[in-house]
């Protein structure tokens, strides 16, 4: 009897700290069709390195990051590179005034449910995945620190996409 | 054995009804990041605060305000 309510208080634990497995380095990104995003994804990902960014309009750093991110998606996108912009607002007009003043080219994505972001279990915000050609997370970003953070999606999409 | 239930029972509402206290996550940030939180949102606002904390509390420098607490600056 004991251990049963142990046991039990134990899994109640675990339930009420939310616990669960964060999206790592090495493991297959979450299929994105499952998540009921709102906004078109791109037909076919086989073969693209795809960078899934996480932001929403009241992050400073997310408003800094689109430009660069812009950039990224122009210099690298005819050889394979797709990056996918997950917004996480709760409401739908702040994204769509943000995006009015950072009119970018890539795809842009609504979790309005913020299902995948909590699967993914984010620490900061921005946060971005970095996908290789076969669907695996090869490097995550915490926040983004300018041209810093530039120079490392750099090098990490010029190694991947030479694979 | 209903005492041991009843323990079961309460220690589970007391992990459930207190582990969801501070659980603020990352994304979820929108409201704490509005401009309306800030403590300085409003500079006239904030500066008449200052000087009535000043004037009236005799507090000496406590926002970077040198002087006494006479009201007098």
């Amino acid at each position: 009897m004991r251990i049963k309510s142990l046991s039990l208080l134990f899994v109640t634990l675990l339930l009420a700290m939310q616990i669960h497995a964060a999206v790592k380095v090495g493991s297959a990104f979450p299929d994105l069709k499952t998540f009921s995003l709102e906004g078109k994804l791109p037909e076919n990902l086989e073969g693209k390195v795809v960078i899934v960014d996480f932001w929403a309009s009241w992050c400073g750093p997310c408003g800094e990051s689109f430009p660069a991110m812009d950039a990224l998606q122009k210099k690298y996108g005819a050889q394979g590179l797709v990056i996918i912009a997950v917004n996480v607002d709760e409401k739908k007009s702040d994204m769509e005034d943000f995006l009015k003043d950072h009119a970018v080219s890539f795809t842009v994505v609504r979790d309005a449910k913020q299902k995948l972001v909590d699967k993914a279990g984010i620490g900061t915000m921005p946060s971005s995945f970095v996908l290789g050609t076969d669907g695996k997370v090869v490097f995550t970003h915490n926040g983004f620190h300018g041209g810093t953070t530039v120079k490392e999606y750099e090098k990490q999409i010029e190694s991947l996409l030479k694979k | 054995m209903k005492t041991k239930l009843f323990q079961v029972a309460f220690g589970m509402a007391l992990i459930l009804t207190t582990a969801g206290c501070a659980n603020v996550k990352p994304w979820q940030r929108g409201t704490l990041a509005d401009y309306t939180m800030r403590a300085d949102r409003d500079p006239i606002g904030e500066a008449q605060m200052e000087h009535i904390w000043f004037s009236r509390e005799m507090a000496s420098g406590g926002k970077g305000v040198g002087g006494g607490g006479c009201g007098c600056n």
